[in-house]
């Protein structure tokens, strides 16, 4: 990274191999070498970026319509990052705008997905477009056609107000996990039965830390398509319907 | 109860403690998000005056939650020490600040008097209080607690080590736990919160731990950072648990959302008393708090949410706990924006917890969607240091990989002890020194070749 002369790790480095946690880092007195301080300083960099950093609509909104989804795009209540920083009640409603176009479009599927930037468009931006790929590769029938709707500025219950205006039964949200500083780039979904306004975190399911280091996008399409099947069968989601996808496939590895 | 304060003409009106609590309290963006700060800044001051005004007993008659409505308010009446009270019983909230201050509120003093201490009564003067006054009171505090060691003797301060992993997996865990060890960290906790939530995972936690614990005959104590239930089933299932840990608030609803009934946690306590795992003391409980938690489950009652972190400690001081941590930048930006309102907030809570006998510690962190960095950090640690904060973090590079936040660092520990002459707990100490991993000063040494911590490593990377 630089041309420094970096000074030695510690001897335990070997045990390294086994977590990502940043061990065996070496000391100068009690103080972090210099490349060690910089590492840090540029995995934070990265991860303040990727809060900061707006969604490409465009680019996003391309890959859709190139996949066969081409998809409506709404705006939170949230104009801008600093104020969705500040009011997660803001980042939860829709525009009137917003609100205005879904209630025009309403869809016969029963599914919706909604592309949220939450708090790293990273994610979303990387993530979201392979994950529905592999939703789709693994089961046609209940992927290959289905609403998409953009929303930026958005927390996970912007999914709700979607949802509800589409008359939808089922809302897939994919947004953007807090970035930590090893892993910027982190994708949730968060899948919601019968979404309306005022749903608690309590009726949703979570798939969580779909990234290259993490959940890979088959493992994943594969859990949250169950949970989706189970979902709209037993008319639920939340902490009554329990992820039993790993008895239907083969243990989820990360890679 | 209303109360009203003219600044150059202009009356300003409050209209219930709540209120003015709410009103003085220093800038945060959990309160304006609640609706609840200042709307100007001579309105805060105004509110500050009125407050100054206030003697302390108004307390004991205003509750900022309805005592019908909720348990902790009912706990903190019902267990008020008058007697310990009387003190400062004649006191309104400006005098105590001064009072506070004074040569005569030395530790042995304060000591006397805080179960006499409402939380409401705390966090009110900490509104009158200044960074200095914050930090120069709470450093007369003092808390001190034992299970296998002693924490919050005076020149002291604990880690945690926690040495969380993205799987829970067990080498990934034991690998940050040799980490922490090497760099003479692990005195207050070896602590770590699991990603999973099924109780086979749990278990095999806790038997690592034990194993290192006993193997190496290293005189503290572990814990699995899951719900207290889990912990119950574990206990039941005849797993090693030292501490029990459980995330606490300031309102029963707050508890409520977290799962948990003041009853669950006195059942937790006897459960883990009764594995009489500790060997210099019994204090067997381990807390978590964060301002903005009540807000965050919709249950704040339209108080501040520093006044009710202050109630998290009057439910956390009920329970006698070995160590209670406010994790103060974890909840985010919607609740402390940036490293002035972190830093403001840790030194808040770390006063307000030990001048109710606490035994606080602080997770000196940030998230990466807060306006803070790493300097912020290095400011609130220095601070609390001086302070006498009872222990604070020690994460592998200050980068936690399961819970994806920056907190404090095993270097960061040894800069703080090193700066400030902070020693580790006195068993802990010794343990250290007879590893031969420190000297007689408490300076780390390198470890040698054949060090048996480095042949446990070695052990595990063959494996």
């Amino acid at each position: 990274m630089t041309s420094l002369q970096p000074l030695p790790s510690d001897p335990w480095a070997p045990l390294r191999a086994f977590t990502p946690a940043r061990i065996a880092l070496g000391r100068t007195g009690c103080a972090l070498p210099t490349q060690e301080v910089l590492a840090l300083g540029l995995a934070h960099a990265q991860a303040r970026d990727a809060v900061q950093r707006p969604l490409a609509v465009d680019r996003l909104v391309a890959e859709l319509e190139h996949l066969g989804y081409p998809p409506w795009t709404v705006h939170s209540q949230a104009p801008d990052r600093a104020t969705y920083l500040r009011r997660p009640d803001l980042g939860r409603r829709l525009t009137v705008e917003s609100a205005a176009l879904l209630d025009t479009q309403r869809s016969a599927a029963p599914v919706v997905i909604v592309m949220a930037d939450g708090l790293s468009s990273l994610a979303v931006q990387e993530h979201a477009v392979p994950l529905l790929t592999a939703l789709r590769q693994h089961s046609p029938a209940r992927w290959s056609s289905l609403p998409v709707v953009v929303a930026r500025q958005a927390r996970v219950a912007l999914g709700d107000a979607i949802g509800e205006h589409l008359g939808a039964a089922f809302v897939v949200v994919m947004i953007g996990e807090r970035p930590g500083l090893s892993a910027p780039d982190s994708l949730g979904v968060y899948l919601t039965y019968a979404p309306q306004i005022g749903c608690s975190d309590a009726q949703r399911n979570c798939v969580s830390n779909v990234r290259s280091a993490g959940l890979s996008y088959a493992a994943a399409a594969a859990r949250i398509d169950w949970l989706v099947a189970a979902g709209l069968s037993r008319r639920l989601t939340g902490v009554e319907l329990k992820d039993e996808s790993a008895a239907a496939h083969p243990p989820l590895l990360r890679d | 109860m209303s109360f009203t304060h003219t600044v150059d003409g202009t009356q300003w009106r409050f209209n219930s403690l709540r209120e003015l609590l709410a009103t003085a309290s220093p800038e945060r963006s959990g309160d304006a998000l609640a609706g609840l700060m200042a709307a100007s800044a001579v309105q805060r001051m105004a509110a500050r005056l009125a407050l100054a005004d206030l003697p302390l007993r108004h307390f004991l008659l205003e509750a900022v939650v309805p005592y019908e409505q909720d348990d902790v308010t009912r706990l903190i009446i019902d267990t008020h020490d008058a007697a310990a009270f009387a003190a400062v019983a004649h006191l309104t909230v400006g005098e105590f600040r001064n009072w506070l201050l004074s040569p005569a509120a030395d530790t042995q003093a304060l000591t006397r008097l805080a179960p006499g201490l409402t939380p409401e009564m705390v966090a009110g003067v900490s509104k009158l209080m200044r960074h200095q006054d914050l930090i120069a009171v709470a450093r007369k505090c003092s808390v001190v607690t034992r299970f296998r060691n002693t924490q919050g003797l005076p020149g002291r301060m604990g880690v945690r080590l926690q040495p969380n992993h993205p799987t829970d997996d067990l080498q990934g865990v034991a690998a940050a736990v040799l980490d922490g060890l090497l760099y003479g960290a692990g005195d207050a906790v070896i602590g770590i919160n699991p990603a999973s939530d099924d109780l086979p995972t749990f278990i095999g936690l806790w038997q690592m731990l034990d194993e290192v614990i006993t193997r190496f005959e290293i005189p503290t104590q572990s814990c699995v950072l899951t719900h207290v239930t889990q912990q119950l089933r574990g206990m039941a299932a005849g797993a090693p648990v030292d501490l029990v840990f459980q995330s606490v608030g300031g309102t029963q609803q707050t508890n409520t959302s977290f799962g948990i009934t003041l009853a669950l946690l006195a059942e937790a306590q006897a459960a883990a008393r009764s594995l009489q795992r500790g060997t210099v003391g019994t204090q067997v409980m381990y807390f978590e708090t964060g301002q903005g938690s009540a807000l965050s489950a919709n249950a704040h009652h339209g108080v501040d949410q520093q006044t009710l972190e202050a109630r998290a400690y009057g439910v956390a001081r009920h329970f006698d706990p070995f160590l209670t941590n406010s994790v103060v930048g974890f909840i985010g930006p919607e609740y402390l924006y940036d490293g002035k309102q972190i830093i403001r907030a840790g030194l808040e809570d770390h006063f307000c917890g030990k001048l109710l006998g606490v035994p606080l510690g602080v997770d000196v962190c940030h998230t990466t969607h807060a306006e803070a960095d790493f300097d912020d950090m290095d400011t609130l640690l220095t601070l609390l240091g001086t302070a006498g904060v009872n222990f604070i973090m020690g994460v592998p590079g200050a980068d936690d990989v399961m819970l994806n936040y920056q907190s404090t660092s095993f270097h960061d520990a040894l800069y703080l002890r090193d700066l400030l002459g902070l020693r580790r707990a006195p068993e802990f100490e010794r343990w250290l020194e007879r590893m031969q991993l420190t000297d007689g000063a408490g300076r780390l040494l390198p470890a040698k070749a054949g060090h048996a911590l480095l042949a446990a490593a070695s052990a595990l990377s063959a494996a």
